[in-house]
């Protein structure tokens, strides 16, 4: 084998074009009555400062089938708004995967033409598998939803249309 | 575009962005071609892979591989971003997820409404 770095695998990189403000988009991510709108749901809680808290807590239909109050949690690294987030990551609520660690993720957002903003989601998974598994949507079979592609699917719908892909 | 009848697709769907191209209009195009597909599938088997990487595989010139990658870029179902001295290539799969979830949302809503209709024939049928 050659010089291929390992890092370079465990890099997720998702890009959706959405029709709103980049500051639209900047809440739609960092705000809690936001964040429960779309994709896993729940109500997001940022100290947006470096060093500052994340805690991104459970729906209100997780909890009620027995997930506990916080599903992700970690700690924001860069906040430039509107555009630039960069956090730490790491799912709590199964425990194989709260002992992978913190990841990182980075959430690129980008004012383009004709009042289309490109959202980029680079989420550095190295040495978190489970994670990986389950932010790619391969576990959506088993219930686990559909990973970041369907979280941004999820959210340009919303914020095009006014209403989330279901219900 | 037919495609977008096929899918039942509303404007307000679509954001164009050149000349009468949408969005789909890419996906579909870059997705008709095998080489473009290979591409994909090098990129889902390993993410993040270099010009020199992807064009290995192929019996075609450095150019020709860049210009597929161009194609598929400007659909949106890869993404390249500097690593260091590297331009690394990745797999975006939220385009394809988008047609997707259309789809579902479409079959879902024509499945509720014909439980709808049923519904309302059997009641009648009852009344």
């Amino acid at each position: 084998m050659t010089s291929t770095r390992e890092t370079t695998v465990t890099t997720q990189v998702y890009r959706v074009h959405i029709k709103a403000t980049p500051e639209a988009i900047w809440d739609a991510i960092t705000k809690p009555e936001w964040t429960d709108k779309y994709g896993y749901g729940g109500r997001a809680e940022f100290d947006l400062r470096p060093g500052g808290a994340y805690r991104g807590l459970a729906s209100e239909s997780m909890r009620s089938a027995g997930a506990p109050e916080v599903a992700v949690d970690g700690e924001v690294v860069e906040a430039d708004p509107p555009r630039k987030l960069v956090t730490t990551w790491r799912m709590v609520m199964d425990s194989e995967m709260a002992s992978e660690g913190f990841t990182r993720l980075t959430w690129e957002i980008e004012e383009g033409q004709g009042g289309v903003t490109k959202l980029t989601v680079i989420h550095d998974l190295e040495g978190a598998p489970k994670l990986a598994a389950l932010v790619s949507g391969e576990m959506e079979d088993m219930g686990a939803g559909g990973g970041w592609s369907w979280v941004l699917s999820d959210l340009k719908t919303l914020l095009e249309t006014g209403k989330p892909l279901e219900g | 575009m037919i495609w977008g009848e096929i899918l039942g697709l509303t404007r307000d769907h679509k954001v164009t962005y050149g000349v009468g191209m949408t969005d789909d209009d890419r996906v579909f195009k870059a997705l008709a071609d095998s080489t473009r597909r290979f591409l994909l599938d090098r990129l889902f088997e390993r993410d993040g892979r270099t010009l020199t990487e992807l064009e290995a595989k192929l019996e075609m010139t450095r150019f020709g591989v860049m210009k597929h990658l161009r194609v598929l870029e400007e659909a949106g179902l890869v993404v390249a971003r500097r690593s260091g001295r590297e331009k690394l290539h990745f797999l975006n799969p939220v385009p394809i997820r988008l047609i997707h979830d259309r789809w579902i949302d479409k079959y879902t809503e024509r499945r509720v409404s014909a439980l709808a209709e049923l519904k309302t024939e059997l009641e009648e049928e009852m009344a």
